[in-house]
């Protein structure tokens, strides 16, 4: 029980390493934006995994069989999570876009005109 | 880049579905899983398989930014105005008034499980059908605005 | 009767005005250029009025709590919820009530300098509404007593800023600023997810309040609270963690760049309320002090030294933005430092916090004076190089007053507001470490010799033939530049009403967690 109960803790923290990796080793942009949706993926089960309840049904009353529900406030913040992620990659990609446009890569170590 | 006629006619057909199922989706929203950002992914999707299937040029006389970002706008706005009526009322932001007002949406819940009244929960179907319409446009104009950003001569 | 019911709404109104007024601003931006100015000036002007009436009620009769969707706004514990606050609840005491003070005015001059200074350039329509959505995301931060919805105003905030910042694309490059401010906010606000997780995994809340009363400072909780620190300490440009910042607040339009430093004090903002309501004593007051007032010292120490070479006019401010906010970290990281001892926070402790809370809105005004000026030579000459720059002192003279203004307080030079809580900070801080105090002091020396420089190659020398003809900037840049410059010039002669009637309520109401407690969960 204890065991199956970590599983999906053990997975939250393999998808977080494997998102942080991509996003600070990769040096495509498009690549470090995949990074950092994997690492709110990682995230949004993070959120969703703590409101499990053994045994327990979805917190919807139609008839509903009268056993224990999940607490509903997980499932809230996770969807607000997964809405403002859509908002957060949309922005990332015109970005990448842009970048494209006005330097003809996507490779982080051609886009250094800052520095200048 | 035009897809086959198969896939152009398929999509064709699919999307009055698509859009009747995302409608569903959003007035169900207070009654089954989904809800107002769902239903408007769900729309959006119908909107992508439009212009996936036939190019971007074709759709872009039938499809205007224009028209989605105004939706995009209402949307908020209506959401955003419902929430504002409750302080006319002298009640705080939010206040769901329509609640078991009697008015539309405004029917009471039966203690215990039952089957479910569309016509109940006061503000929040309206509420979900604002974010319906909001995400439906959004959506829809991001995907769009990176179409439009596309290099043609590539494609 | 209906004065009463806008006090009562205010802290909804705060978040509401400038959402409504963002929404609508594409259609109104189709009727007309002149309609649309209107209608942002006057969404700016209605919403700092709020936050002046609910600072007013703030600081007359104490904590205001909104229940949002409740039936009546002090309702916070539902009778039937078990006495737990279940809705989004907006605490405002007197620390959010100074914050909202600092994004009103703020908010206020750069809203009327944006409509003469961005007038040259085209989407206008989404400039504003942006800039709205930022407003709306600082007052949420700083009004919102739910850790959740604090995250989703981070956000707001963040994704809005981010637009900013690549609004004048030039070519690319203030994307790539965008860029690298994005990738790391949206790191940063998933790290804070974690923590809010981890709260709410321990504590099954999202309130601050009641997470707070049920505190443990279990391993799960430190992990929470390094994470926490680590992230917001990021957002508010603190050094290791300020390579965002002097790229964003140079290649961002100047009026977005004045803005951003009033956003990244609220992110201040949401670190102290983490460390002082949220944890407080149960925390090792001591090691986390430190840590924020090595963070601090560091900031102070590299930044200043990092803005002496530069060549870039904003660049080099950016710089001096990380240093000050070293300051405020060292300030407030004293009194956490010697907080649960009495005595000692008698002493001096308060006094630290209340240099530090001061130098918050201090900085916000002399440093959104100083971008704006700024914007205003580039407004008119095109460059941000100081090496191109010189002789325009004969043209653009009240921009020069101002600059004048803004750079002596930021050196603490007296009678500028700069200088009156530095002073505290100097005292108390030498009460507690005197190292600390004379690095502090060494630091806005190297201000004040960074800023002379740069004044010398702005204002001063002979007329340049290329700028021979330039104009003085447009007057409601000017106006836009004058309420910042009054407000630091009054809190400059007058800092004990300042200090005695809007900071030390604010640095009590951070002391005091019990009062925040009982003020939402009603005496439990």
């Amino acid at each position: 029980m204890l065991v199956f109960g970590t599983i999906p803790y053990l997975v939250i923290v393999a998808l977080a390493v494997i998102g942080l990796a991509t996003a600070a080793l990769k040096r495509n942009l498009i690549k470090i934006f995949l990074g950092i949706t994997i690492f709110e993926s990682a995230i949004n089960l993070f959120l969703v995994s703590l409101g499990y309840r053994d045994g327990a049904v979805a917190p919807i009353f139609t008839d509903a069989p009268s056993t224990e529900m999940v607490m509903a406030t997980p499932q809230a913040l996770t969807l607000t999570s997964i809405v403002i992620g859509v908002a957060t990659t949309a922005l990332l990609l015109s970005f990448a876009v842009l970048i494209w446009k006005h330097y003809g890569t996507v490779d982080t170590d051609k886009i250094r005109r800052l520095k200048e | 880049m035009k897809m086959s006629k198969i896939v152009r006619t398929g999509a064709n057909i699919l999307y009055p579905f698509v859009l009747i199922f995302g409608l569903y989706i959003v007035l169900h929203g207070h009654l089954t899983p989904g809800g107002g950002f769902q239903a408007g992914a769900v729309i959006a999707t119908g909107v992508v398989l439009v212009i996936v299937a036939n190019s971007y040029e074709a759709v872009t006389g039938m499809l205007q930014k224009v028209v989605f970002k105004a939706q995009e706008s209402i949307g908020l706005l209506l959401f955003i105005g419902v929430a504002a009526i409750a302080i006319t009322l002298g009640l705080p932001f939010f206040y769901n008034f329509l609640a078991n007002s009697g008015s539309i949406f405004g029917l009471s819940v039966p203690f215990g499980p039952n089957h479910g009244d569309l016509n109940t929960a006061g503000l929040i179907p309206i509420m979900n059908i604002a974010v319906g319409i909001e995400v439906w446009g959004g959506l829809t104009v991001i995907i769009l605005s990176m179409l439009s950003g596309l290099d043609r001569k590539e494609a | 009767m209906i004065t009463d019911a806008i006090i009562a709404n205010s802290p909804a109104l705060l978040v509401m005005i400038p959402l409504i007024a963002a929404f609508a601003c594409p259609f109104i931006g189709r009727i007309s250029p002149a309609v649309r100015n209107i209608w942002v000036v006057g969404a700016m002007v209605l919403t700092a009025a709020m936050a002046l009436l609910l600072a007013g009620e703030v600081f007359s009769s104490g904590t205001v709590v909104y229940t949002f969707g409740a039936s009546a706004p002090g309702m916070s514990v539902p009778p039937d919820s078990g006495g737990i606050p279940v809705r989004i609840v907006f605490t405002v005491d007197a620390m959010s009530a100074l914050m909202q003070i600092i994004g009103a005015i703020t908010g206020l001059s750069i809203v009327l300098y944006s409509i003469a200074g961005d007038r040259r350039h085209t989407g206008l329509e989404s400039y504003y509404t942006l800039y709205l959505l930022m407003i709306a995301g600082v007052m949420g931060m700083v009004s919102t007593g739910d850790l959740f919805n604090f995250f989703v105003f981070l956000e707001i905030l963040s994704i809005s800023s981010a637009g900013l910042i690549a609004y004048r694309i030039d070519r690319g490059v203030a994307v790539e600023a965008a860029v690298k401010y994005f990738v790391l906010s949206t790191i940063g606000a998933m790290v804070i997810l974690v923590a809010i997780g981890i709260f709410y995994g321990e504590y099954d809340a999202l309130n601050i309040a009641v997470i707070a009363s049920r505190m443990q400072f279990t391993l799960l909780d430190q992990v929470a609270l390094v994470l926490m620190i680590a992230a917001l300490g990021m957002k508010c440009g603190a050094v290791p963690m300020h390579f965002w910042t002097p790229d964003a607040y140079s290649m961002a339009p100047s009026s977005i760049t004045a803005m951003l430093v009033v956003a990244s004090q609220a992110s201040l903002y949401g670190l102290f309320r983490v460390v002082f309501t949220l944890y407080n004593v149960t925390l090792n007051a001591a090691t986390v002090g430190w840590i924020i007032i090595v963070l601090g010292v560091l900031s102070m120490v590299v930044g200043v030294t990092m803005a002496i070479p530069q060549k870039d006019v904003k660049r080099l401010m950016a710089y001096h933005a990380i240093s000050q906010t070293g300051y405020m970290l060292l300030g407030v990281g004293v009194g956490l430092a010697v907080l649960g001892n009495q005595s000692l926070l008698d002493a001096f402790g308060y006094v630290a916090m209340e240099g530090g809370i001061f130098h918050i809105i201090n900085h916000a005004m002399y440093k959104g004076l100083l971008f704006l000026t700024a914007g205003a030579i580039f407004y008119r000459i095109g460059t941000r190089n100081l090496n191109r720059m010189g002789g325009l002192g004969h043209n653009m003279k009240y921009t020069m007053v101002f600059f004048v203004i803004g750079a002596l307080a930021i050196a603490g030079i007296p009678p500028f507001n700069g200088f009156a809580s530095k002073l505290m900070i100097y005292e108390s801080v030498f009460m507690f470490n005197p190292i600390l105090s004379i690095i502090a002091m060494v630091v806005s020396i190297l201000t004040l010799a960074s800023f002379v420089k740069v004044f010398h190659s702005i204002f001063m020398g002979p007329r340049l033939p290329e700028y021979a003809d330039v104009k003085e900037a447009p007057a409601p840049m000017l106006i836009g530049m004058g309420i910042l410059a009054a407000v630091v010039v009054l809190f400059g002669l007058f800092p004990g009403v300042v200090v005695d009637h809007l900071i030390e309520p604010a640095a009590q109401a951070l002391v005091n967690q019990g009062a925040y407690i009982s003020a939402v969960m009603g005496g439990a």
